[in-house]
C-alpha cells in the first residue's frame, strides 16, 4: 500500500515529520517497507514539445523529431510509435541517468541522425509498466519545467506492508486514523453531503445470491463527459504508481485508495437490458476481464451479469465489454458489500489479484456504502457533469453490533503492561471504539465498522473428542475480543515499554533439553565428521526418476506443486541428494571427500525416518606415509559400525547380513543386523546403475544408519569388570571354508567356543590362490586367551585349540588348514 | 719384574687405548687383561714371589690393572656415545614432511546453530519437540486460525502432495508451528480439565517448506519455535525469553531487542521481533539500525480452544525466527542457497570441528 505524504495529509492534520511518521507506522504495526522521493532520480528530466516528428531517413522503426525543451532546438531519435509533431514529452538530455536501467543518456548520432537526448516512457522513468510507448503530456504541460515538480512526484511517497487482518489499513483515511490514535495528529471529518437524486436509477440491481453480496448499492449518472481526469487527480494516481485512464475509472480508484472503498463503473449504454443480476456464475460465464485476460465464473463465484451474460466478477474485476471509456455518456457506479469469504475462494480459485480483491477479502467498513455512493458521485459530477439518478439497493444495511469488554487487570496479566486504565480507554476511543459502560474494573465498547479483525465471531475447528473442548470453545468466544482490544492498546501505547521477565527453569539445574534419541543424533553427527566426513543439509525432494534410482519414487510422495521439475519428490533417502552434491562437487573438481547428514528419508506411507546417511567418493589422501588406496565397501561399514558403537549398541550382538536394496552393489553390500529382523544400518558400494547415471565414479560407497531403529541403551550400571593378574595368550589358526561362507561365521564360532576364555578373534589373513582348492579360502585367524582364574596347562591350552577348532568346523564346515 | 717394565707398559697401553676404535679396544682388553693378557700374566708371576716382594709387586701391578681397565671403560664410553650419535643421525627423518593425514571434518553450521540453541533453552526449562516434515492441512492451517480461505494462506507458498481420495491434500509444513499444535493437543489430552497441569515449554527446531526459490528464498529451509504455555505467563515472559535467547545467541550481553507490532493468525497480539544492528558494518548490536529477525505473539485463543485448552485458565506465547537467517547473521555468510549446496569448500570454510562444544559454560 501506497500513499504519498500530501494524500496522507488530506485526511491527516498533523505537525508531525516524516521521520516521525514512518517511526509511528512501524510502531503500531504498519511496517514501512520503503520511501521514495522520485523527484530525485528524475530531477534532469523536462517536459517539452515534438516540434516535428519525421520518419527517420535510414530505419524504418525510428523517428527522427525537433524538439523543443525551453532552451535551443533539439534533435532526437525516437523508437516510439507515437512519437508525434505537436505531443507535449518528457525529455531527458545528455547526462540524465535513466531511473529504470540505470544508463548514462550521451549525445550521439543514430543511423546518420544526431540525438541529443531521449523522450521517455512511464517505464523508463520507473512510473509504472507502461511502455507502449512515450509519456503524453497534456498540451497545456509547460515546455521547459521539471517533469517531476509539474507532475507532483516531488514529494515522499511511503509504501507499507499492510498485513491480512487490516483491510481498513488499505485506505489513506485508515492509515491516517491510526496515526492520529498513535498521538500524531487529527483525523479530519469525511461527512459527505448526502445526494437525493432524481428519478429511478436506468439500471435496477436484482439479487439472487445475497449470500455473496448481503447489500448492494448502484446508481446511474447520466449527461457525463468522461475523458481525462483533471490535473490533481491524475497527479494523486501517479504518486502512488497508479496508472490514470479516464475520469470515471480513475474515480473508482481513487476512492478504493483514499476510502478503501471499491468501486465500480458501468457504461449503460453497454449494458444489455435494465436489469444488472448478482447471481452464482453458470456454465459460459466467460468474459473478458478488465485486465485483458479471459476470466470464467464457477458456480461458487458471484457474477453481476446483465441480458448477455456475466459482466463482472464480483468483488475481484470488472469486464471489458461494459466498461466506461471517453465515449461514456451515462455511467452506473456500483457500490457493494460482498461476502469476504467468498471473494477469497474466488480470488485463490482464479489467482486475480486486485485492489478490489485485497480490500473485500479481508472485509471493508460495511456501514460506509451510502457515504461511499455520494462521495463517488459528487466526484463524478464535479469532473464529468451529469446529474445522479435515485439508488437503486437490494439486499440491506447489515447490522454491526458488535461490542467488546476489557478488563484492565488483563492489561498486565496477559499484556505484562503498566498502562493505565484511562488512557487505554482513550487509545480506544481514538481508534472510534465507543464506550458503551465502564467501571474500575473493566471497559465495555461498540466496535467500529471497519474494524472487522475485531471481535469476529467465533470460528473454531476444533479437534474432535478432547476432554475439555467444550469448556475451551466458550473460553475463546470470551477471551478473543478481549485481546483484540488489549492488542490494539499496546500497539498504541507501545510494546516498548513492557518489562521484560526472565523465564528460569523450576530448578537451578534443568533436565536435559534433548531427548536420547536427539542426543544420539548429535553424537551420530560428531563421530561422522571425525571421521572425515562433511555435514550437509540437503533438499528433502529431489527428481522423481533419481529417486526412483534409489529404489522408489511413489505417487504419494509426488509434489502436487514442485517448484521445479528435478524438485519434485520427497526422497526416500537422503543418499539421494549427496549422491547429487557428490556429483556436483567432482563436477566442480574436488575429489576424496566424504559427506553425510542426519536427516529424513520419507516412506510411501508418508512417514519419516531420521537416518544418518553418508557417502564417500575417492579414496583416502595422498601421502608420503601412507599409500593413498580408493574407498570400498569396507570403508563404508567402518563409518556405520563406528556411529553405532558410539550410539552404544552392543557391538558383539551384531551381525553382518550380506547383500542391500537396489541402489547397492550386490556383492558388495550389507546390513548390519540386531537380531533377526532389526537392520540398524546398510553399507555398501553404490550399485553401477547408480554410479553411472548420477556421473559418479564407481567406487562410490554410501551406508545409511537407521536412528530411530536403535535401541535406547539400558540405562544400568557395568558390572565390575574383570582385570586379571594374568598373561594373555594368542594363537593362530588357519581355516580353509567354502568361499560362500562369511569371516564373521568363523569368528563367531572361534569366539563362542570357550566364552570364558576367548575374548577376542581377529581376521588377519584371507587368501585365495595356490594351495588353496578352488571354491575355498583361506582364513587366517589370531585368538586371543585370556585365563581368569589360574594359568593354562599346555594341556588346557591344545584342549581349547582344539575346541575351537571343532566348534569352528561344525558351524561353519572349516578345517584346519595343514 | 721391575718397576720399568710396568712403567712402560703402561706408557705404552694407555695411548694405544685413547687411540683405539671399537675392535682395536677390545683386542687391546684381551691382550691386556685377558686370560693370557700382560697384566694378567704379571698377576699370575706374583705366586712365585716372596711375600715381601709379593706385596710390593701385587700393589703396582693392580695399581696398573686399575688404570688400564679405566682407560679402558673410559674409551668404551666415548666409543659407545659415538657410535649411538653415528646410529641416531643414521635414523634421521625428515620431520619438516607433513604427518599421516589427519581426515577429520566439520560438522554444518545449521547443526551448530541448533546445538547452541538447545544450550540457551536447557537453563530456561525448555525440552526440544518434533514433528513430521509432511503434515495434516489441520495442524498446519486450520488448527493455527488459518482457515481455507485465510488471505495468510495466499502469504505462504505452500507445497502440497497428491491428495489421497477424497481427502485434503497433505502439505510439506511451511512452518514449524504444527509442533505446537501436536504438543498441545497431547497436553490437552493427558490433562484434559485436572488441575495443576504442567506448564508446557518447547522448542522446535526443523525444516520447513515454501514454494519460493531464489537470492534469499530457499524452498527448504529451518525454522526456530518456541511455545510455552501456563497459568500466568504474560507478554513480558515473551520479551524475557526472547532478550536473553537473543543475546545469549549472537553474544552480545546489551543487545537491542525490540518487539514490534505486526500480524500473525496464530498470535493475538503478534509482534515481529528486531534486534539492533549496524546496517553499514553488519555488526550484531552495534550501531543505530534495526533487523527483523522473527515473529512472535501471544497464542490466539482459537488456536488453544482447537486444541481443547481453555484460554480462560492458560494463555502463554510463541516465537519463530529462520535458523538460516540468524546463522548467517552470527557468521557473516551471504549467500542462503549455498548452505544447501554442499560445496565442500563452503562446509569446510563455515563448519564447525565435532570438538567444538556447544555449551553455555565453555561459550559458544
Amino acid at each position: 500500500m501506497k500513499f504519498s505524504l500530501s494524500w496522507l495529509k488530506s485526511w491527516l492534520q498533523t505537525d508531525a515529520s516524516l521521520d516521525q511518521i514512518l517511526a509511528t507506522l512501524n510502531k503500531i504495526g504498519l511496517e514501512v517497507e520503503g520511501v521514495e522521493n522520485k523527484a530525485e532520480a528524475l530531477k534532469p528530466f523536462v517536459i517539452a514539445e515534438v516540434i516535428e516528428a519525421v520518419q527517420h531517413p535510414n530505419a524504418d522503426r525510428l523517428r527522427a523529431c525537433r524538439v523543443n525543451a525551453g532552451g535551443a532546438e533539439l534533435s532526437v531519435v525516437c523508437g516510439a510509435p507515437n512519437a508525434r509533431t505537436g505531443l507535449k514529452v518528457v525529455f531527458a538530455p545528455a547526462g540524465a541517468v535513466v531511473p529504470a536501467s540505470g544508463m548514462v543518456l550521451k549525445v550521439g548520432e543514430i543511423r546518420g541522425v544526431k540525438s541529443e537526448g531521449m523522450l521517455t516512457s512511464f517505464r523508463e522513468l520507473g512510473l509504472g509498466e507502461e511502455h507502449d510507448g512515450i509519456i503524453e503530456l497534456p498540451a497545456d504541460a509547460p515546455v521547459g519545467e521539471n517533469y517531476a515538480q509539474w507532475a507532483g512526484l516531488d514529494e515522499p511517497v511511503v509504501e507499507i506492508s499492510i498485513t491480512p487482518n487490516r483491510g481498513d489499513a488499505l485506505s489513506i483515511r485508515g492509515i491516517a486514523r491510526d496515526l492520529a490514535a498513535a498521538g500524531l495528529g487529527t483525523l479530519k471529518e469525511f461527512s459527505p453531503a448526502p445526494i437525493k437524486g432524481e428519478g429511478a436509477s436506468a439500471i435496477q440491481w436484482a439479487n439472487e445470491f445475497p449470500e455473496a453480496a448481503p447489500w448492494v448499492l448502484g446508481r446511474t449518472i447520466s449527461g457525463v463527459k468522461n475523458g481525462p481526469s483533471p490535473d490533481w487527480l491524475v497527479k494523486r494516481l501517479e504518486s502512488i504508481g497508479l496508472r490514470p485512464i479516464n475520469a470515471l475509472v480513475d474515480i473508482t480508484n481513487f476512492f478504493t485508495y483514499d476510502l478503501g472503498r471499491p468501486l465500480h463503473v458501468f457504461d449503460v449504454k453497454k449494458i444489455n437490458g435494465r436489469v444488472l443480476t448478482l447471481r452464482r456464475g453458470q456454465e459460459g460465464d466467460t468474459f473478458p476481464g478488465l485486465a485483458g485476460k479471459e476470466v470464467t465464473a464457477g458456480a461458487e463465484d458471484c457474477v453481476i451479469a446483465d441480458g448477455s451474460g456475466a459482466q463482472s466478477l464480483a468483488g475481484i474485476t470488472g469486464g471489458e465489454g461494459t466498461g466506461c471509456d471517453e465515449g461514456t455518456t451515462e455511467v452506473f457506479i456500483e457500490c457493494a458489500l460482498f461476502d469476504h469469504v467468498r471473494i477469497a475462494r474466488t480470488g485463490q480459485r482464479t489467482g486475480i489479484f486486485s485492489d478490489a480483491r485485497a480490500r473485500f477479502e479481508r472485509g471493508i467498513d460495511s456501514q460506509l456504502l451510502p457515504a461511499g455512493l455520494d462521495a463517488a458521485s459528487a466526484m463524478v459530477m464535479a469532473i464529468c457533469g451529469g446529474s445522479a439518478s435515485e439508488i437503486s439497493e437490494a439486499g440491506a444495511r447489515p447490522a454491526w453490533t458488535r461490542q467488546a469488554s476489557l478488563r484492565f487487570e488483563r492489561l498486565r496479566s496477559f499484556g505484562g503492561s503498566g498502562i493505565a486504565a484511562a488512557d487505554a480507554v482513550a487509545s480506544l476511543q481514538r481508534l472510534g471504539f465507543g464506550v458503551v459502560a465502564q467501571d474500575a474494573q473493566r471497559v465495555t465498547v461498540a466496535v467500529p465498522s471497519w474494524r472487522n479483525d475485531v471481535a469476529q465471531p467465533p470460528s473454531l475447528d476444533q479437534a474432535p473428542g478432547l476432554p475439555g473442548g467444550t469448556e475451551a470453545a466458550l473460553g475463546a468466544a470470551e477471551i478473543e475480543p478481549e485481546v483484540d482490544l488489549i492488542e490494539e492498546v499496546l500497539r498504541l501505547q507501545g510494546l516498548d515499554a513492557i518489562a521484560p521477565v526472565s523465564l528460569r527453569a523450576d530448578t537451578l539445574l534443568p533436565a536435559p533439553i534433548l531427548t536420547p534419541k536427539q542426543s544420539r543424533t548429535y553424537l551420530a553427527r560428531r563421530v561422522l565428521a571425525m571421521r572425515g566426513l562433511l555435514e550437509c543439509v540437503t533438499f528433502s525432494f529431489a527428481d522423481a526418476a533419481i529417486c526412483a534410482l534409489f529404489g522408489d519414487a511413489p505417487e504419494s510422495l509426488r509434489l502436487a506443486n514442485p517448484i521445479a521439475a528435478d524438485l519434485n519428490q520427497m526422497r526416500p533417502t537422503a543418499l539421494v541428494t549427496l549422491a547429487q552434491a557428490a556429483a556436483r562437487n567432482l563436477a566442480r573438481g574436488q575429489a576424496d571427500f566424504g559427506l553425510f547428514e542426519t536427516g529424513p528419508s520419507y516412506a510411501a506411507d508418508l512417514s519419516q525416518a531420521l537416518v544418518a546417511a553418508g557417502l564417500r567418493v575417492g579414496g583416502t589422501p595422498l601421502s608420503a606415509l601412507t599409500p593413498a588406496r580408493p574407498f570400498d565397501a569396507m570403508d563404508a561399514k567402518a563409518d556405520a559400525m563406528a556411529v553405532l558403537a558410539a550410539l552404544g549398541v552392543p557391538m558383539e550382538a551384531v551381525t553382518t547380513q550380506p547383500g542391500g536394496p537396489s541402489y547397492y552393489h550386490p556383492g558388495q553390500s550389507g546390513a548390519l543386523m540386531q537380531g533377526p529382523k532389526t537392520v540398524l544400518a546398510r553399507f555398501g558400494t553404490l550399485h553401477p546403475t547408480v554410479t553411472k547415471a548420477l556421473d559418479l565414479p564407481a567406487n562410490a560407497i554410501a551406508f545409511e544408519i537407521f536412528l530411530d531403529a536403535i535401541p535406547e541403551p539400558k540405562r544400568r550400571k557395568k558390572s565390575a569388570p574383570s582385570l586379571p593378574a594374568f598373561q594373555p595368550l594368542r594363537r593362530d589358526f588357519a581355516f580353509l571354508v567354502d568361499e560362500s561362507v562369511g569371516a564373521e561365521a568363523v569368528l563367531r564360532a572361534a569366539k563362542g567356543a570357550e566364552r570364558n576364555l576367548v575374548t577376542h578373534a581377529v581376521l588377519f589373513d584371507r587368501y585365495q590362490g595356490k594351495g588353496v582348492p578352488e571354491g575355498k579360502i583361506s582364513l587366517a585367524i589370531a585368538v586371543t586367551l585370556q585365563p581368569a582364574e589360574k594359568s593354562l596347562t599346555d594341556a588346557e591350552i591344545e584342549a581349547v585349540c582344539a575346541k575351537i577348532v571343532a566348534d569352528v568346523a561344525k558351524k561353519t564346515g572349516a578345517t584346519l588348514r595343514g | 719384574m721391575q718397576s720399568d717394565d710396568l712403567k712402560s707398559l703402561v706408557e705404552a697401553a694407555l695411548p694405544a687405548i685413547a687411540a683405539a676404535d671399537a675392535g682395536a679396544l677390545e683386542e687391546l682388553r684381551v691382550s691386556l687383561l685377558g686370560k693370557n693378557g700382560n697384566v694378567t700374566l704379571l698377576l699370575k708371576s706374583l705366586g712365585g714371589m716372596d711375600p715381601d716382594a709379593r706385596k710390593q709387586a701385587g700393589a703396582e701391578i693392580n695399581l696398573v690393572k686399575t688404570q688400564i681397565t679405566d682407560a679402558l671403560l673410559a674409551r668404551k664410553t666415548v666409543l659407545d656415545a659415538a657410535s649411538l650419535d653415528a646410529k641416531l643421525a643414521a635414523e634421521r627423518i625428515d620431520v619438516t614432511a607433513p604427518p599421516r593425514p589427519d581426515s577429520t571434518d566439520a560438522i554444518h553450521p545449521i547443526s551448530r546453530t541448533m546445538e547452541e540453541l538447545a544450550a540457551i533453552f536447557a537453563p530456561m526449562g525448555f525440552a526440544i519437540a518434533e514433528g513430521p516434515d509432511i503434515e495434516t492441512d489441520w495442524n498446519n492451517f486450520s488448527a493455527l486460525n488459518i482457515p481455507a480461505h485465510h488471505p495468510a494462506r495466499a502469504m505462504m507458498d505452500t507445497f502440497y502432495l497428491q491428495a489421497p481420495e477424497g481427502q485434503r491434500p497433505p502439505v510439506l509444513r511451511t512452518h514449524t508451528s504444527p509442533v505446537q499444535i501436536r504438543t498441545m493437543l497431547d497436553w490437552a489430552k493427558a490433562h484434559g480439565l485436572a488441575e495443576n497441569a504442567p506448564p508446557i515449554r518447547i522448542v522446535v527446531p526443523g525444516r520447513t517448506f515454501r514454494a519460493d526459490h531464489d537470492a534469499t528464498h530457499s524452498p527448504m529451509f529451518h525454522q526456530c519455535e518456541g511455545l510455552v504455555i501456563g497459568e500466568g505467563i504474560h507478554l513480558g515472559h515473551l520479551k524475557g525469553v526472547l532478550n536473553d535467547m537473543l543475546r545469549a545467541y549472537f553474544g552480545v550481553p546489551e543487545l537491542p531487542v525490540r518487539l514490534r507490532a505486526s500480524y500473525f493468525p496464530f498470535t493475538e497480539p503478534s509482534m515481529e521481533v528486531d534486534i539492533g544492528w549496524s546496517r553499514k558494518t553488519g555488526e550484531i548490536g552495534g550501531g543505530t539500525d534495526w533487523l527483523e529477525i522473527g515473529g512472535s505473539g501471544m497464542v490466539h485463543p482459537n488456536v488453544l480452544a482447537n486444541c481443547g485448552i481453555d484460554p480462560r485458565r492458560f494463555q502463554g506465547f510463541a516465537f519463530g525466527m529462520g535458523l538460516e537467517r540468524i546463522t548467517m547473521l552470527k557468521h557473516g555468510i551471504n549467500d542462503l542457497r549455498l548452505f544447501y549446496e554442499s560445496d565442500v569448500r563452503w562446509l569446510r570454510h563455515y563448519g564447525v570441528s565435532p570438538l567444538s562444544p556447544a555449551s553455555l559454560h565453555e561459550g559458544l
